[in-house]
Formats: C-alpha cells, sequence, structure tokens
C-alpha cells in the first residue's frame, strides 16, 4: 500500500508534502501529525467539498501555482496532491 | 502576514490602536485567505473594546462564496465593521427570497446580497446551445420575468436592502466577429436583461443592482475566471479575483448601512497641486490638462465627483493663508475653488488639531472625516493623534491619487445626494455667519429673534423618504433612540396607519437649512409612542427641538392620545439629547437596559413652541 506513496521517501517526508500537511492540517483543523500522504477525504471528517475548496486555493496561495481541473480530479490523497505540485514547481 | 508576532504584541499589551493599525496595513499588503482568518481571530478577541459597526448580511447565490466570506468579513473588520454572515444553501435562493417562513427573513439581515453570474442563472446566455436572435430575446425575458419576480417577493417578506448582482458577458462570444451584426446577439441580449433588471431597482427602495459585468471587464475578463475552478467548485473568479468581488461587496454594503466618510479634509501643496506655493510660488504650480499637472488635476475632479455625491470638501494646508487662498480663488487651471469648501484651515497649526476644529465647527464625530495628504508624516501624525480619522494611504506615484478616491468603499452612496446633501457646504458656510453674529449680538434671544425662524413641519412623502432614512442612518448626536431605517423601511412606516413619519425644515433669514430632522410615532392604544426623534446638529439650541416636539405633542391630542411615550437610548455619542424629555416636563416612568422612557400627559401639559419661531403651515397648530 505504502509502495510509491506521493512525497515519501526513506528519510521522512518531501520538502512539498511537509508544506502540505502544515496547510492541509490548518484547514482542517487537526494535528500535522494526524495529516499522512494517505490522508483523504474517507480519512479526514471535515473534509468536505467546501474544505476542499479551501484546501486548493491555500495550496495555489501558497505554492504560486495553479492545480487544473484534471488534477484536482485526480487527486485521491495529500501524496498525489503534493505530487501533483512538484511536477508544476 | 510576517508580522503576526509584532501585532500580537502590540495587542496583548493592550496598544489596540497600534496594534490594529498594524493588522489593518498587513491585511491591505497581503489580503489572503490565510491572513484573513488572523484578522478575524483579533477583531473577534477584541470585539467589545472597539466601536465596530455591527450588520447581519444574508448571502443567496447561485455560485460558491464560502472563500469569500472570510475576506469579507476580514475586509469588513478592518473598516471597522462586524458582518453576522449567513450564507443560504448553494442554489435555494429562489426558494430563500419566496418563502415567507424561509430561513432567511427568519435571520432577519440588515442587508441581503444576492451573489449570481450569468453562467449559472441564464447559462443559455452565457453559453448558448442555440444563439438564434429570437431564443436569445425570450431567454432574456424569462430571466428578467424571474428575477424582477423574486425582487417583488422579497419585498413583500422584508425591509432589507437588497444587493444584487446583474449579468456579466462572457470573454467569448458565439458569434464571435459577427456578435455586432445581430440585432440581439449574446451581448446585447445579456444587456437589455441588465437594463431592465436596473429599472425594477429604480421603481423600489432599498434594492441596489451591483453592476457585476463593469467589476470583471475592471479587472480584465479574460484572467477573471478559471474554467476548472467552475466546472469543479463552482467558483466565480480566480483566488486573487476574489478580493475584487468583495471590495466590490463593500462598495454597496457600506452605503447601505452608513459606513461612510461625510467630510473629505484635504491637504493643498503637492496635493491637488503640483507645487509648494510657499517655495515655488504661483506662476509655477501645476494643476493643468498637462503633464505634470494632469493627476492632479484628475484628483481635484475626483474631489469635485465626491461632492456630488454629497459629500462635503475641506481644506487643511500649512502655508500662509493668503498665498494658499490666492491660487485657489485666481490659478486659471484651478478646478477647485474656496467655494467648494465648506471650511478651510490654512495656517502653522498640526494638522490633527485643525482637523479637530473642523469637526468641531461643521458638528461631525471624527470618524466622520477622512483625511487625504501626500505626506507621510502628516499622515502619521494624524492616525496617532486621533486614530477614529480615516486616513487614506496615498502611494508616492502621484496619478493614482484620483483611483484611490474613487474607488474608496467610504466614499461611495447608494442613493444620489439629496437636494440637503447638495447645499451641504453652502449650510455650513452660513452657519459659520450665524456665529459671528451670535458674537456680536448681546444675548442668545436676542439672536434667535434676529434669525426670523421658519420650521416647516410636513408629514413624510416619496420626495423626503430618502432623506428621512439618511437621518436616521447618520444622526448620532441629537438621536434620542438612534434607530437606524432603510429606505424600504421608511416607506413601511408611512404606509402603515398607525405610524407617522415627520420632517421638519428650517429656514432663517440668512438660509434654508433643508430637512434637518424627522420624527416618527408609533399610535398604541391612548399612547402616541416616539420611537424616533432627531434633528440634526446644526440646529440645535436655537428651540427647533421643542417647536418640534410641540407640534407632535398637539397633534398626538388632535388625534385623541392622552400620552406621549418616548425613550432615551443613551449611546456614545447622544449626550446632546440625555435631559430632553426632563427639560420638556416629562415624567421618567422607566428604566431598563436599552435606556429610560419618559411620559408626558397631553391633557394637562401643554407644550409651547418658543416664540421666536414661526411653526409653518401655521394652520397645523391652532393657536
Amino acid at each position: 500500500m505504502d509502495h510509491g506513496s506521493a512525497g515519501v521517501s526513506g528519510a521522512g517526508v518531501s520538502p512539498t508534502f511537509a508544506v502540505v500537511q502544515e496547510i492541509a492540517a490548518g484547514v482542517f483543523g487537526v494535528a500535522e501529525s494526524d495529516i499522512s500522504p494517505d490522508s483523504s477525504p474517507q480519512t479526514v471528517e471535515r473534509w468536505d467539498s467546501v474544505q476542499q475548496i479551501y484546501l486548493v486555493l491555500a495550496l495555489e496561495e501558497r505554492f504560486g501555482v495553479q492545480l487544473a481541473l484534471e488534477d484536482i480530479e485526480e487527486l485521491k490523497n495529500l501524496g498525489d496532491i503534493a505530487k501533483a505540485i512538484d511536477k508544476k514547481l | 502576514m510576517i508580522e503576526r508576532d509584532t501585532i500580537d504584541t502590540l495587542l496583548n499589551d493592550g496598544k489596540l490602536a497600534d496594534g490594529f493599525q498594524a493588522l489593518a496595513d498587513a491585511w491591505n499588503r497581503e489580503p489572503s485567505l490565510n491572513a484573513a482568518q488572523f484578522v478575524i481571530a483579533k477583531y473577534e478577541r477584541h470585539r467589545a473594546d472597539l466601536a465596530l459597526i455591527e450588520c447581519k448580511l444574508a448571502i443567496l447565490r447561485s455560485i460558491t462564496v464560502e472563500p469569500l466570506v472570510p475576506l469579507l468579513r476580514a475586509a469588513a473588520y478592518v473598516n471597522r465593521i462586524d458582518l453576522d454572515v449567513k450564507v443560504s444553501d448553494f442554489d435555494t435562493y429562489a426558494t430563500e427570497m419566496l418563502d415567507a417562513g424561509s430561513s432567511l427573513y427568519a435571520f432577519q439581515p440588515r442587508v441581503v446580497l444576492l451573489a449570481l453570474n450569468t453562467a449559472s442563472v441564464a447559462p443559455q446566455l452565457w453559453a448558448p446551445t442555440d444563439d438564434a436572435e429570437h431564443t436569445l430575446r425570450s431567454v432574456a425575458d424569462d430571466t428578467v420575468d424571474r428575477l424582477t419576480s423574486l425582487i417583488h417577493a422579497f419585498r413583500a417578506n422584508s425591509q432589507a436592502d437588497l444587493i444584487f448582482h446583474l449579468l456579466d458577458s462572457p470573454d467569448l462570444t458565439t458569434r464571435g466577429s459577427l456578435e455586432t451584426h445581430a440585432e440581439c446577439g449574446q451581448r446585447a441580449a445579456i444587456e437589455s436583461v441588465n437594463e431592465r433588471l436596473g429599472a425594477v431597482a429604480r421603481s423600489m427602495h432599498g434594492v441596489h443592482p451591483l453592476d457585476y459585468d463593469a467589476l470583471v471587464a475592471r479587472h480584465g475578463r479574460r484572467d477573471w475566471f478559471d474554467e476548472g475552478k467552475w466546472e469543479q467548485f463552482r467558483l466565480p473568479a480566480t483566488a486573487p479575483n476574489l478580493r475584487h468581488i468583495v471590495d466590490e461587496w463593500l462598495r454597496y454594503i457600506q452605503p447601505v448601512i452608513g459606513a461612510v466618510s461625510k467630510v473629505v479634509v484635504v491637504d493643498l501643496d503637492e496635493t491637488i497641486w503640483k507645487g509648494t506655493v510657499g517655495e515655488d510660488g504661483f506662476a509655477k504650480l501645476k494643476m493643468g490638462a498637462d503633464p505634470p499637472g494632469t493627476p492632479y488635476r484628475a484628483l481635484q475632479r475626483a474631489l469635485l465627483a465626491l461632492r456630488e455625491r454629497g459629500i462635503v470638501l475641506a481644506a487643511c494646508s500649512k502655508n500662509d493663508e493668503a498665498d494658499a487662498l490666492e491660487v485657489l480663488e485666481k490659478h486659471p487651471d484651478m478646478l477647485l475653488r474656496p467655494v467648494h469648501f465648506a471650511t478651510m484651515r490654512i495656517n502653522w497649526e498640526s494638522k490633527s488639531e485643525n482637523i479637530k476644529s473642523i469637526a468641531s465647527e461643521l458638528n461631525v464625530g471624527l470618524d466622520a472625516l477622512a483625511f487625504i495628504d501626500d505626506n507621510p508624516v502628516e499622515r502619521a501624525e494624524v492616525r496617532a493623534m486621533l486614530p477614529q480619522v480615516r486616513v487614506l494611504d496615498l502611494p508616492s506615484d502621484p496619478s493614482k491619487y484620483a483611483r484611490i478616491v474613487l474607488e474608496n468603499p467610504f466614499f461611495q452612496r447608494v442613493t444620489a445626494a439629496s437636494s440637503e446633501d447638495r447645499q451641504r457646504t453652502q449650510f455650513y458656510q452660513e452657519q459659520a455667519q450665524r456665529a459671528k453674529m451670535l458674537a456680536s449680538v448681546g444675548s442668545k434671544e436676542e439672536f434667535y429673534r434676529s434669525l426670523g425662524q421658519v420650521a416647516d413641519i410636513a408629514s413624510a412623502n416619496d420626495l423626503t423618504l430618502g432623506r428621512v432614512a439618511q437621518l436616521t442612518q447618520k444622526t448620532n448626536q441629537f438621536n434620542l433612540t438612534t434607530h437606524r431605517y432603510s429606505d424600504a423601511e421608511v416607506a413601511f412606516f408611512m404606509s402603515d396607519p398607525k405610524h407617522t413619519v415627520l420632517t421638519i425644515k428650517v429656514s432663517d433669514r440668512l438660509g434654508d437649512n433643508g430637512i434637518v430632522g424627522t420624527a416618527i410615532t408609533d399610535d398604541d392604544g391612548d399612547a402616541c409612542k416616539v420611537d424616533t426623534f432627531l434633528l440634526s446638529c446644526r440646529v440645535i439650541g436655537r428651540g427647533i427641538e421643542t417647536a418640534f416636539i410641540a407640534y407632535i405633542a398637539q397633534q398626538a391630542r388632535l388625534r385623541g392620545k392622552s400620552r406621549l411615550v418616548g425613550m432615551f437610548c443613551p449611546t456614545a455619542k447622544n449626550e446632546l439629547a440625555k435631559h430632553f424629555y426632563e427639560d420638556h416636563g416629562f415624567r421618567r416612568i422607566a428604566d431598563d437596559a436599552d435606556g429610560s422612557t419618559w411620559e408626558l400627559a397631553l391633557a394637562t401639559n401643554e407644550l409651547k413652541a418658543p416664540e421666536w419661531i414661526t411653526v409653518a403651515p401655521a394652520s397645523a397648530v391652532p393657536a
């Protein structure tokens, strides 16, 4: 399951994921330790459609990137989001 | 926002003025969603210590507004407004407006914002699958009919002010270069909807169409919108443009709730002209139609535009008075002339002292004043000494001056200036003359007699309704209850047989003051209850207030009432009216959290207007 999970390397999380983690924790109102690359709408209670908008806008604001419709549709979890952002940086 | 620690330290040390100024600066530099949360948290914590204007706002929408709400609340807080926002469910605006028992009406909002765009309310105008002219026409007709009936239903159910988005045009139309070949192409159809909805709004009170298309165009139609986020989230604009929507909303909300400046105090040297009269001299100053005078001329034009909206101008400059006056009076390129200013302070006193004296001369609170000065040192002095004054931040580039004035929400109005507004500068100039007369005449009574005052009391009508609402919103000092009413609420009182809405006009031999006061009463059994009684400070202390209450008592008696009952609700600003009922023989009958209640037995007490005031029409008050 963990195989190939985005943003996770042997030594720890990627710099991008670390920022995603911080922002997501802020948006969903949980501790950073509760956020992992596998965090998704299924695992995070407050992750509904409105919070999703806040998350996308907050990420765009911080990284200075635009996430396209396909990016957002493809996003299954926070690890994927970090990967999508990395591709745009 | 990097300065969060600094702001926290200032606020925790109780340095609220400095802390909130730093917070406002930080917000204006970086108005992000993240910063909004920080701003909201700080204001919520200190809300009780700040004199904020409170307003319940309901947002109805066919678009996603959730990310806009924190931006709106933060921007409003920075402008000293505490918005209690309720957002209706997505796309439920029609049922919310039609159903008298809906949660919208249960919330009892002061202001309702109907946030729409063409893509959601008229998709067949936004991206037609059939762009035949007759089809577009019939879609436009349907859209007008649907929105008109919603607006009428809203007004039947609520007295709140309604701000609604007009429709925006797409950046590309189906016809492309053939667009103008069609008599009713996409754009023409959308414009016709807007025209007709504008006419509907003009026929009603308290309904304000927001020109959403102009907003979109101002910021660039092509990059306004992110198609992906529209499809996915129904987000109406890209993240950076969300702030522009919020700013535009405030340009309507602020004038509706009276969160506006009444007086603009403006510096002269390097602000309304290029150069310094004391150093460069009259001949070297530039404010003409050629560079480098153009930005200064543009600012002068903007200030004259504010004056047309009913905002009073005052000049404040460090100069020898004669030098500056010579420019104002004689320079051929000047648009602003001495007659445009209600008062001037051209001397070497500090700007803050001068501004205080302007406020006291014009009888307005410091929070009703805005200050425009190119010099950051002067701005900082005024900010530090008079934190209530709204100090505009001018950039170093003078070509931006006019824009900053014209887009300021504090200088917006949603109703055209009344004739009183237009004449206000003249009123103030006449007032200064009265003060001079008083100083030269021996006693006050002699002065009053010499004025030859006539008070004209009348029932409010369609022409004066707007002025009544405006007075309830703007009068702070001689205002017994400080009930604020919208045009629509005043219209309701006028139509209700139990309520009486009166206006009082005062003229004297120096001039006509126009409508300077209003009273709203409510008949209840044997009592006539005074809901609102207020007068502009310009006429206080001349016996007008006595003439007005005497008339109300007389009329109540004629309607068979035996008691006149009124309340005094103390605020931070209405100390002036505190002893009004006591001074007029009313008996205090109750006290509660809102204030004190006073009663006058009409059978045994007869109030009389001072003999030096003629009350007209004379027939209305039997001698």
